[in-house]
């Protein structure tokens, strides 16, 4: 009895840095690449020429989304936790749709509507009998503006997401208290529930800085060059994987150090919540300017990310509809489901065991593994495509010859060249957003449970599965359908990586996007969406029924 | 723990029965850098004619490195490419092999193949200058390097510079007159354009309608391929395609090609498809879908294309344009092409 104990913990201690190991693989591939000779000085001429201009135009961008997606998500995740005002309950849900269409189709469809011969600039012409483009002003939506834009109404919804569930879980009485000590309601929140949702904040950002950094097609539509500009430069064009290398890898210290300093400024915070009455018992009703503010805020918003692309793509699907109508679609659309699934059910299985380790095990170490595992995220897509290819075709060509040299007959590309490595890729690209939520919604569920648990008699597993789990059930249904999400939109590491006629929805739409013809791609882009919206439906029931 | 292992073990399951499925039937493996949907109907035909199923995986961006990780494993046969420069650099990373055949000989001029065999050339396609049909007319006399001089201030569209097409014409300015001089020719044409290098070739033509500026630079085959597209037709009626240094160097022309790959597994089926895309049908289908001039001297271009009339292409060799195309990508960034 003893020895299976002392194994299990054994097993419990590897796995997650097994799991890590995994999940950082490609990433250190890269860095002992950039590590090895740069003969042609490709990063000194960078460094001579543009790399200031780029460095500068990242930081702006990410600082960019990053307070964008902050004043798009903060209000509405406020006034759908904590206020009541007409319909909230259809806002509460739908103010996440957003995350279902794909940033760059939300790019397309922007520029179609908002360029020269778009329709709001034609109508603009026709009414006010403008003739060319010099006679009048008309704000350039191919900017560095214009991306930062299209990415915040893609990306807030995470920010949203983590925002409304520390509101709803806070409790209402701490507000009331306040109140009643004679703060105002600005005063109070500002003082009280923001504060109190700090982790939240700092994991959305963190999740919308990576994903915005990992970035390549939305701001390479709009022109804007970038440091993920550079590293396919001297990748692809110079021949310079070591220069593409090192870039990234200096652009993953940068975030590190950033998240890790954002850490260190709270670490000795320790935010759970206990009973009492949360806001959904004491929603404030809003009425008059309030109710009026609210409203127009949140459905602005609504339809800017949401409706308008939707039904743009509609549209375009309709009147190309039997051109772009096949039979293949519906495999394509089986091959991303079902990939898509098995990728969210992975990434759960990794954010849980890094997680629990965190908290049975807390340190140094285990804080490393969870921010070791969540690197990927940052890496843009073909960079983490190539830097899991290294490992990989490594062990594809080590195995071969091994079984060769026994007299057996090789295997191939068994890992490189089958679904295998595009899970893992997926993997390396997404467990960050699942390791987020469940990590966020794990520092709600105050230790002094676990404590009590253990005291009763019940071993860590069992505390994990009949305290820790019912506790986190939601965040864990977020997470499985984030990175569903996620998965169902991802493209460049589909593209590279995927085996001979395997098509996902995404590289299917890409093929016509790649020469911006947009109106092919509508109806398989409207799929992606529609695949992402059901699972997230049913969940939303779900969480709606139990609580 | 053991829904992982269920899953992993039915992941590996389903990897290795497809395996297992591909390497049975007759086939042959491409890596293509163009869309598939330009080179399914020629594979198509293929099928049809040799009952040799063909594979496509089709990605812009990693494709050398993939096959340079894969090494002696890769199932890749064939690569196909929409540009000269990848071409070049699959020969450079030694990725390719040569093959000796007699009617790729035969059909693809000597200037459109690699002297040691390695890399074929199936298509050609030019640098035009578009012009507005309303503001500017037809300019025979156009060249690449006007595009530079003063009086076009504002009035100049183009893609990206890091595209290779662009990097491609950047690459010949350099072969042509020299480091210093290609410098210069480029700060000249930065300072005239009209707006910051976006959108493809077509959003170029397309901004020459919307008036937003005069010349475009593009590839022959996007008009063919505008003109075929019931939104598009508009645009491409709003501009006159001209063939630039006609009295000088000739215009500036770029390939797509292909290579068979240095450990093809399935070589006699990629020789057999090489062949069938240098010939007369998969030329003329080439031509006519896709608006390119056939490199096979047998097969004419569309009647499209033939309607904008014969043009002298610049003489000097691919490889010497290729030697410069890093040369380029640097001159690029130390202009701030598309800064």
């Amino acid at each position: 009895m003893k020895l299976n104990l002392i194994s299990n913990a054994t097993l419990y201690k590897l796995l997650p840095w097994a799991v890590t190991c995994l999940l950082i693989s490609p990433i250190i591939a890269l860095l002992i690449n950039s590590f090895s000779s740069d003969p042609q000085g490709s990063f000194q001429h960078l460094f001579d020429t543009v790399l200031l201009t780029y460095s500068l135009n990242t930081l702006l961008l990410i600082l960019g989304v990053m307070s964008l997606s902050f004043i798009f998500a903060m209000p509405v995740a406020w006034f759908v936790a904590c206020c009541e005002f007409p319909s909230r309950t259809i806002l509460q849900w739908a103010l996440m749709l957003p995350l279902a269409i794909p940033p760059y189709i939300v790019a397309i469809v922007y520029t179609d509507l908002l360029d020269f011969s778009g329709p709001l600039q034609r109508l603009l012409r026709g009414v006010m009998g403008w003739q060319r483009a010099g006679d009048y002003y008309f704000p350039e939506i191919r900017t560095l503006f214009g991306a930062i834009l299209i990415l915040s109404l893609a990306l807030y919804p995470y920010l949203y997401l983590l925002l409304r569930g520390a509101f709803l879980g806070q409790s209402g009485s701490l507000f009331q208290a306040a109140r009643s000590l004679g703060a105002s309601p600005l005063r109070a929140f500002y003082r009280v529930s923001l504060p109190l949702s700090r982790s939240a904040i700092a994991v959305g950002l963190s999740l919308i800085a990576m994903e915005s950094l990992g970035d390549f097609a939305t701001v390479n539509y709009f022109a804007v060059s970038t440091l993920t500009t550079a590293v396919y430069d001297t990748w692809l064009e110079l021949g310079s994987l070591t220069t593409a290398a090192k870039i990234s890898s200096l652009m993953l210290l940068a975030l590190v150090i950033l998240i890790s300093l954002e850490n260190y400024s709270r670490r000795k915070q320790k935010v759970y919540q206990r009973g009492g009455a949360t806001h959904t018992q004491l929603r404030f009703v809003l009425c008059g300017w309030q109710k009026w503010g609210a409203l127009t805020f949140s459905w602005i918003l609504l339809v800017a990310a949401f409706i308008l692309p939707l039904f743009t793509l509609c549209y375009y699907a309709l009147s190309y509809f039997s051109a772009s109508l096949t039979a293949a679609l519906w495999q394509y659309t089986l091959n991303s489901v079902w990939l898509a699934i098995i990728v969210a059910g992975l990434a759960l299985l990794i954010a849980l065991t890094v997680n629990f380790y965190q908290r049975l095990c807390p340190g140094l170490f285990a804080r490393t593994t969870i921010r070791l595992s969540s690197l990927g995220y940052a890496v843009p897509g073909t960079v983490v495509a190539i830097g899991v290819l290294i490992p990989f075709t490594e062990l594809d060509l080590g195995v071969n010859q091994l079984l060769l040299e026994n007299g057996f007959s090789g295997i191939g590309l068994f890992f490189s060249g089958s679904l295998f490595i595009l899970v893992v890729a997926y993997l390396v690209r997404f467990s960050a957003i699942a390791v987020g939520s469940i990590d966020s919604s794990l520092a709600q569920v105050s230790p002094s449970l676990d404590l009590a648990s253990r005291s009763l008699g019940q071993n860590a597993f069992q505390t994990i599965r009949r305290v820790n789990f019912p506790l986190i059930k939601k965040g864990m249904l977020t997470a499985i359908i984030l990175v569903f999400i996620e998965a169902m939109k991802e493209l460049p590491t589909a593209l590279l990586l995927r085996p001979f006629n395997f098509e996902t929805l995404a590289t299917y739409v890409y093929q016509f996007v790649s020469d911006e013809m947009i109106e092919y791609a509508a109806l398989p882009a409207l799929l992606i969406v529609l695949m992402g919206l059901i699972p997230f439906i049913i969940v939303n029931r779900l969480l709606e029924k139990s609580t | 723990m053991f829904a992982k292992k269920l899953v992993t073990s039915a992941m590996l399951f389903t990897t290795l029965s497809l395996t297992t499925l591909t390497a049975l039937a007759e086939e042959v493996n491409i890596y293509s850098f163009r869309q598939p949907f330009l080179i399914n109907p020629i594979m198509e035909k293929f099928t049809e004619q040799t009952g040799v199923k063909v594979n496509i995986l089709f990605a812009k961006k990693g494709l050398v490195e993939r096959i340079k990780r894969e090494a002696s494993l890769s199932p890749a046969d064939l690569v196909l490419t929409s540009d000269f420069s990848r071409l070049m650099q699959l020969t450079e990373q030694n990725l390719t092999q040569a093959v000796d055949s007699k009617v790729l000989t035969t059909n693809i001029p000597s200037q459109y193949r690699d002297p040691d065999l390695h890399w074929f050339a199936l298509t050609t396609r030019v640098r035009n200058i578009y012009s507005s049909v309303e503001r500017v007319g037809p300019v025979p006399n156009i060249t690449y390097q006007d595009l530079a001089s003063p009086e076009f201030k504002g009035k100049i569209c183009t893609r990206s510079g890091k595209h290779p097409y662009n990097i491609s014409l950047v690459a010949s300015v350099i072969a042509h007159q020299g480091l210093a001089d290609a410098k210069v020719w480029l700060q000249g044409l930065k300072a005239n354009l009209a707006r910051k290098p976006q959108g493809n070739d077509r959003a170029q033509v397309k901004a020459v309608k919307d008036g937003l500026c005069d010349y475009a630079l593009g590839n022959s085959y996007y008009l063919g391929k505008m003109l075929a597209d019931p939104k598009q037709v508009a645009w491409a009626e709003a501009v006159n395609i001209n063939f630039p240094n006609q009295n000088s160097s000739g215009a500036h022309v770029n390939v797509s090609g292909m290579a068979l790959t240095k450990y093809a597994p399935n070589k006699a089926n990629a020789i057999k498809l090489m062949e069938f895309l240098s010939d007369d049908l998969a030329q003329q289908l080439y031509a006519q879908v896709n608006y390119e001039y056939p490199v096979n001297a047998r097969v004419a271009p569309s009647k499209l294309v033939a309607s904008w009339g014969d043009f002298k292409a610049d003489k000097l060799p691919l490889a010497e344009i290729a030697k410069q195309h890093k040369a380029a990508v640097k001159l690029l960034d130390e202009v701030k092409f598309d800064l």
